[in-house]
């Protein structure tokens, strides 16, 4: 019982990464429909500018994080405006190629930059110091992105349903064209949700980097989330979040009971299964197209 | 001229005397190219073949069914894998290990296929990408298949010849590939061909037109998986050595960079991105051999970047090929050729 409310805990914990990752792919996919595989590695190039200002430019840690974040949001800015705005009416295979083309990019320069090998991150809170609750031991980083994980979530769903500008991303993603004119700028639109959606990635790569320093170190929780948000079906914020809180569970039941060697296969299985079952994802409506 | 007034004139293989000329003439080319060059040489040239194999299966799928696969590298995997183990563990010999392995990812293909029935987009995308993860997974942990460790490919004999040299093992594999590429040709050419182009076009419209998409989305699936599997197959005896970190997820999209680079529902184009890719992969290993460039690249990456990271450029150059290719040339080389083409033909005009 122990080591269940245990593995419960850490699955949380990783649940909550792949729950930032699920949300950032989201917001695009939501917006623009734009299935976005170099989510992982724009948060990875922001998450080593912190790495750089704070370990060779020797900045206090509000301030380089604070930079990383404002670096991620313009770097979802210059992406948009510079890449996929470009691409004329490009099919969904086009799309997918364009990203992972960008990803390719991104995880080439920072691989360039800083070399393979792992590096260690600073951070104000220990990755290994850890306080128990009941008889669960929760480490102090996981508690953390647990809490600013739920305090992004909320915000995001209270900025999406309620602002103006929620509203408006609303609208183009219904109809862009009916949206365009009712006057709403269909073209800083799209930005702003690559800019909000960077800087989510951003805040995941920032909350696991602790842990894992390389160049590598963004592809899991990316595919995690990325399948997080295919199983709550592309376009439901809520959705991501529960599938990625499950996953993460039921990925370490899995790693804990019954083979920990296929722990991280076991999420593409559930995926696959899913699809199968209901093909646009948990908590979509079926969208029929019509000839 | 380019009207067609017979449905043969719409079947046939070569379309005219001069196509069969240039064909005949690149037979000629193949055959007496180990005798020309260095032994490197011909090692690239194995290596593009087999990368020409995948991707003309790629293509059938991608580009002319309609269909994405981001886990080639599994069924790729399946391939070296079942040949390896099928040859060492149950002594079959070559000539059917090859076929059955490869029947085998067919086999995967088909059962990845169901799935994608009702998939589309970026639901498919994960879905395969997951498959192909999964694959290499299974497979590196189960000791029978040498887990880490990897496994030897062994000895290549067919009948009573020995192919133990780069050049033997060029003619086979030159041979299957021409082979695979014709009658990658020839089945698009055919019933089976136009249905898998109509399903890309408009899968509804061409479910009402008795297309039965069960059956020919599947059969895309499984062809696709058969000649990833035997160039996986193939693929063991160039490297001479198996383990399943070779295939990673990168390696799908490399597979699937040279699908877009020479041209979606193009076979020449994909003969021409395979090579052109493989090519630039080979030589981009040791960036700082290539002349100039080089150079000036090392003292880039020593005032700017770590020169430990530098063979780090080769994922910027292909993933700006693919940004840049989407962009500007949607079609790829095959797109290029085409409008190269048009414009000799008119050309005062």
């Amino acid at each position: 019982m122990l080591d269940f409310m245990q593995m419960i805990a850490s699955g949380i914990a990783v649940g909550s990464t792949y729950a930032l990752m699920g949300i950032a792919m989201v917001i695009i996919y939501k917006t623009s429909e734009v299935p976005n595989f170099a989510q992982g590695e724009m948060a990875l190039i922001s998450s080593f500018f912190a790495f750089m200002l704070l370990d060779q430019y020797g900045l206090p840690y509000h301030l380089a994080f604070a930079a990383a974040l404002i670096f991620s949001i313009l770097l979802g800015f210059f992406l948009e405006f510079s890449i996929l705005r470009r691409a004329k009416e490009p099919n969904v295979l086009g799309l997918i190629v364009i990203t992972i083309g960008i990803e390719m990019i991104l995880l080439g320069l920072v691989s360039w930059k800083f070399g393979a090998d792992p590096k260690s991150m600073p951070f104000p809170i220990s990755p290994w110091e850890s306080f128990a609750i009941g008889n669960v031991f929760v480490s102090q980083l996981e508690m953390l992105t647990l809490v600013v994980a739920l305090i992004i979530m909320v915000i995001l769903f209270v900025f999406l349903r309620y602002s103006k500008l929620g509203v408006a991303m609303k609208a183009t993603q219904q109809n862009h064209i009916a949206a365009r004119i009712m006057g709403i700028r269909t073209n800083r639109i799209m930005m702003i949700t690559w800019g909000i959606s960077s800087f989510v990635g951003c805040v995941a790569g920032l909350l696991i980097a602790p842990t894992t320093m390389q160049p590598f170190m963004m592809w899991d929780p990316l595919l995690k989330g990325f399948a997080a948000a295919v199983m709550g079906g592309m376009t439901s914020l809520p959705g991501a979040v529960v599938a990625a809180y499950l996953l993460g569970i039921i990925e370490n039941l899995f790693g804990g009971y019954v083979s920990i060697e296929f722990k991280s296969a076991v999420a593409f299985a559930i995926i696959v299964l899913v699809l199968c079952i209901k093909p646009s994802g948990l908590f979509a409506r079926h969208y029929i197209k019509k000839v | 001229m380019d009207m067609k007034r017979h449905y043969y004139e719409d079947v046939q293989l070569f379309t005219s005397g001069v196509i069969v000329f240039w064909f005949g003439a690149f037979i000629v080319f193949l055959a007496l190219f180990p005798f020309v060059v260095k032994n490197y040489y011909v090692y690239v040239a194995n290596y593009m073949a087999i990368n020409v194999i995948v991707v003309i299966g790629l293509n059938l799928l991608v580009g002319y069914t309609g269909q994405i696969s981001l886990g080639h590298a599994g069924f790729f995997a399946i391939g070296a894998y079942g040949t390896v183990v099928l040859m060492s563990k149950a002594s079959f010999p070559f000539i059917v290990a090859l076929p059955a392995a490869a029947l085998v990812a067919a086999l995967f293909g088909f059962l990845l296929g169901l799935p994608a029935l009702r998939l589309e987009g970026p639901y498919l995308a994960i879905a395969t990408l997951g498959f192909g993860l999964t694959i290499t997974q299974i497979i590196g942990r189960i000791e029978f298949f040498g887990g880490r460790q990897g496994l030897h490919t062994p000895e290549l004999t067919i009948g009573p010849w020995h192919l133990d040299t780069d050049i033997d093992f060029y003619y086979l594999l030159i041979t299957l590939t021409v082979l695979l590429a014709v009658a990658a040709r020839n089945l698009i050419k055919t019933r089976v061909g136009r249905a898998f182009i109509a399903i890309r076009d408009a899968d509804i419209a061409a479910e009402t037109m008795g297309v039965n998409l069960v059956m020919y989305k599947t059969l895309a699936f499984a062809v696709s998986a058969f000649y990833a599997g035997i160039a996986g197959g193939l693929y063991a005896f160039v490297l001479r050595f198996i383990e399943p970190e070779i295939f990673t997820l990168l390696m799908s999209i490399m597979f699937l960079a040279m699908v877009i680079v020479g041209g979606l529902g193009s076979i020449m184009g994909s003969i021409a991105g395979a090579c052109l890719l493989s090519w630039m992969d080979l030589q981009l290993r040791n960036i700082l051999s290539i002349p100039y460039v080089g150079l000036w690249l090392e003292a880039l990456s020593q005032s700017y970047f770590s020169i430990t990271g530098i063979s780090n450029i080769q994922y910027i150059v292909f993933g700006l090929i693919l940004v840049l290719i989407m962009l500007f040339e949607p079609l790829g080389i095959f797109g290029i050729w085409i409008r190269t083409k048009k414009y000799w033909k008119t050309w005062p005009f």
